[in-house]
């Protein structure tokens, strides 16, 4: 029985490498400035681990295999070193290896979130309520108008809550409900929620940031490659979280330029 | 200190009464067979849920058969509606991890043999000991509640975030009296918790019988002891929070409603709260919960490998060790829920490096359970092929937290299936292996029955191979984008991975049908099995010392002496390998007899 062990872990080890050897399901190619170094992290983190899970496993199979239901006369050995070889082992070659990882992996965090964005980065405001995102760009004026909460009324399409009768910062903000930006810009998302959590996932883009209640959180991003992305909400924010979606556009400028000018002419 | 002299016990009259026998007892060890039997039907709720969660998610228009009597608002025609999902799915992971994973390693297992490895007749305060079951059993209770009202069960999760958990009916359907419920649930069980750990921490401190000094006491104790200072801490902010968020709906309160909230339509009458303070409340019980759940069965796997290799592990001590860092860095590391929650970035890295450093007391304690097999005299039987097992999900679920303890990683994965097939596998399936384990081991102590080994066997197989079928495939479906807490996959880019999920379902009922087989297995041989001999495993802790079943004061009114160390196998010249811990003869002279 020890041999079948043996044998199903092994078998299961290898099957269970085999999608990653195989690169069976991979996330969408990156279309961001920043994602190269979560992309490498995220290879080189799945070479330690894959090399660690197979090797724990294999040896934990060979073991069984070897020293189960042994004859009674035969004598227990005693692995060549004992603990102290093995501990040794797992705070010197695994420790420095795992930490390593980390320390060295936290470039990639800090490219994203310890580095403002640009001057020039093109701001926009990202919304999340249930169960939908709106954006808000700030017009020829560069500003947005205040937001007055009482005045969200999602019936009357004010989403976000605009006075565009006294405000006049908010007279040019054109709200949409899609996300369209120029390519090789950068762009500066300032995300608020109106009422529960809610999360900011787009897969190509390499970014995911939950938006908080009560809290105004930022990223600034830079999409390389035109085309048309799944935003997805990753937090759970209700029976309609499933199908909390909407889309990036990556354009050309003059193609952003035209789609922001029909966007204000329809506000 | 506990007077350890060998006379010092008294011979307590067992009751007779049914009521104080069996429902209303002190004894220690019906405790820890109620907490079992607790888990036990919890674990089966639970499973059922996850069968209906698997099915709708695998073939989202079927029409479960028998749903709309069960759930007639949540399945109009037997097809569960979205938020029918998420209240199943939020009752599933509440069960699971609270009445289950909390329950049946620490209390159950715990209750029954801490007193009698620490060679005690009963826990230190017994009568408290009954309350937190019964405290523990009016919380399961107040959960199940929440099927029964007219919203159903709460649908925010297990994590219960707010304000979404907050706010009340205006967020969805469940999130009144039903989130109410689940909070007051939740509440009462960390009281029961906190009950329950006073006796184990004393116990362990104060109980122990002459001769047992902290190095002699078997891993399981060490276990059992440090998953109880877990858990004094950990519930103790989790109850706190618990009761906060009853405030914030029935006192109109906002410790975790900020201002200016609008939904539906409607401005929310709430101001200042914070909706942060709620996941670091949380997950600082949160993380150290993933210790309660897995450390008691570290204990339980050394346990009941080192009697079935025949010899000591190679170092006893680095396993004490192991799980004492263990327990240290559990609550250094929780921010690592929240990398992505807009915490400030540079905490992220604070929580990242000692998440890491975890793996090092835990290749440890694989590397020592690996080392000591070399050269072993391995007996496979139901319960070492559980043992086995364990190391090897943990292995596999324990690695993927390489990837989850780096922020930069976490922003592709975070709330993808990659971290459900994660905690899975390191969390449900290694501590479920470990109960599993004990339970083998432990029956004919408890019962004075052999439990059947073929079926056993015939248990496990279906057991190793279906979880690896299920939750292996979670981490594929993850990296390739796939974000959890979705009823459907509805849109052009997770539709293609719906074949692995309809694999899942499939690799799910299969194994979940087989947990019926241990079932029958449990229920048979308690009343028909073979007769257990006293110490069938030839094992040498003090519960092997005494008859099964254990009599009502585990000893006969005269509490032992421990003379050895807790795992004296490889003893040559000893009449089999081994010698009991409170055998008077010494070690040398044992081998020199020969």
């Amino acid at each position: 029985m020890g041999k079948v062990f043996a044998a199903t872990l092994i078998v299961i080890a290898l099957a269970s490498a085999m999608p990653i050897i195989l690169h069976t399901w991979e996330p969408p190619a990156d279309i961001s400035t920043h994602g190269r170094l979560i992309d490498e992290q995220m290879s080189e983190t799945m070479a330690e681990a894959g090399v660690a899970f197979l090797a724990a496993q294999l040896i934990l199979a060979w073991l069984v295999w070897r020293f189960s239901n042994r004859p009674k006369n035969e004598k227990i050995q005693h692995f060549p070193g004992g603990a102290r070889g093995l501990v040794a082992a797992a705070v010197i070659v695994v420790g420095i290896e795992v930490m390593a990882l980390g320390i060295f992996g936290a470039k990639a965090w800090a490219a994203i979130y310890f580095t403002p964005p640009s001057a020039n980065a093109l701001p926009i405001q990202a919304q999340a309520g249930q169960f939908a995102f709106y954006f808000r760009y700030p017009g020829a004026d560069g500003k947005f108008g205040p937001i007055h909460p009482e005045m969200v009324n999602e019936g009357n399409l004010n989403f976000f809550g605009l006075d565009t009768t006294h405000d006049a910062d908010s007279k040019d903000d054109i709200v949409t409900a899609e996300l369209a930006v120029p390519v090789n810009r950068e762009i500066h998302l300032l995300m608020h929620s109106k009422d529960v959590g809610h999360s900011f996932f787009i897969r190509e883009l390499r970014i995911q940031q939950d938006f908080v209640p009560g809290l105004d959180l930022a990223v600034h991003f830079t999409a390389t490659k035109p085309g048309k992305y799944e935003i997805l909400c990753t937090q759970l924010c209700g029976l309609g979280h499933y199908n909390m979606k909407a889309y990036l556009k990556v354009m050309s400028q003059s193609d952003f330029d035209n789609w922001l000018k029909q966007k204000a002419a329809l506000q | 200190m506990h007077d350890k002299s060998a006379h010092a016990a008294r011979h307590r009259v067992p009751p007779t009464g049914f009521i104080r026998k069996y429902i209303f007892s002190t004894d220690h060890k019906v405790i820890g067979e109620q907490y079992y039997g607790l888990a036990l039907a919890a674990v089966f709720i639970g499973m059922v849920l996850s069968w209906i969660m698997r099915i709708h998610l695998a073939w989202p228009a079927a029409a479960i058969p028998g749903m709309q009597l069960l759930f007639k608002n949540g399945a109009p025609g037997g097809v569960l509606t979205p938020e029918y999902y998420l209240q199943l799915m939020t009752m599933h992971g509440t069960i699971m991890v609270f009445f289950v994973l909390t329950t049946a390693p620490l209390a159950g297992f715990g209750n029954y043999f801490l007193p009698i490895q620490v060679g005690a007749e009963d826990m230190p305060f017994p009568r408290l000991n009954m309350l937190s079951f019964w405290v523990t059993f009016g919380a399961f209770l107040v959960a199940i509640a929440a099927f029964f009202v007219p919203q159903g069960p709460p649908l925010s999760g297990w994590t219960a975030y707010a304000p979404l958990s907050a706010l009340g009916e205006v967020a969805g359907p469940g999130q009144g009296t039903g989130q109410v419920l689940w909070a007051v649930s939740i509440a009462i069980f960390c009281v029961g918790q906190l009950l329950g750990t006073l006796n184990f921490i004393s116990a362990t401190l104060d109980m122990r019988c002459q001769g047992m000094g902290l190095m002699r006491l078997p891993l399981t104790v060490w276990a059992w002891f440090i998953t109880a200072c877990i858990s004094l801490t950990a519930f103790a902010v989790l109850m706190p929070a618990c009761i906060l968020l009853v405030l914030d709906h029935v006192a109109g309160t906002s410790f975790f409603v900020p201002s200016n909230l609008v939904v539906n339509d409607q401005l929310q009458p709430h101001a200042g709260g914070s909706t942060l303070l709620w996941q670091h409340l949380f997950w600082f019980f949160g993380h150290p919960e993933v210790y309660i759940a897995i450390v008691p069965a570290m204990g339980i796997v050394s346990h009941v490998l080192i009697t079935n290799m025949r010899r000591p592990l190679l170092s006893h001590k680095a396993i004490i060790y192991s799980m004492v860092a263990i327990a240290f860095l559990s609550y250094m590391v929780y921010g690592h829920h929240m990398f992505v929650s807009g915490m400030n970035p540079y905490s992220s890295i604070a929580f990242s490096l000692p998440t890491l450093a975890i793996t090092i007391p835990s290749t440890i304690m694989v590397l020592i359970w690996i080392g000591s097999l070399y050269g072993s005299k391995l007996r496979i039987n139901t319960a070492s092929l559980f043992a086995l097992g364990f190391i090897s999900m943990f292995v596999s679920g324990g690695i993927t937290g390489f990837f989850l303890a780096q922020p930069s990683l976490d922003i592709m994965l975070h709330a993808t299936y990659f971290v459900v097939g994660h905690f899975h596998l390191v969390m449900a399936v290694a501590a479920l292996f470990g109960i599993f384990a004990g339970t083998y081991f432990w029956f004919p102590k408890v019962t004075g029955r052999m439990m059947n080994e073929t079926l056993g066997k015939v248990h496990f197989w279906f057991t190793f191979v279906g979880a690896y079928c299920i939750f292996m495939p979670f981490h594929y479906l993850g990296m390739a984008g796939n974000v959890r807490r979705y009823q459907a996959f509805v849109d052009d880019f997770m539709a293609p991975l719906m074949p692995v999920h309809k694999f899942i379902t499939i690799a799910a009922l299969i194994t979940g049908a087989a947990q019926l087989i241990f079932l029958y297995n449990l229920i048979h041989s308690r009343f028909w099995g073979e007769l257990a001999p006293q110490n069938p495993w030839e094992g040498t802790s003090l519960e092997w010392s005494i008859p099964s079943p254990p009599p009502f004061d585990n000893f006969a009114g005269k509490l032992p002496v421990v003379y050895h160390d807790p795992y004296q196998y490889d003893i040559e010249g000893a009449t089999n390998d081994y010698v009991m811990q409170d055998s008077p003869a010494s070690i040398n002279s044992v081998r020199g007899e020969k």
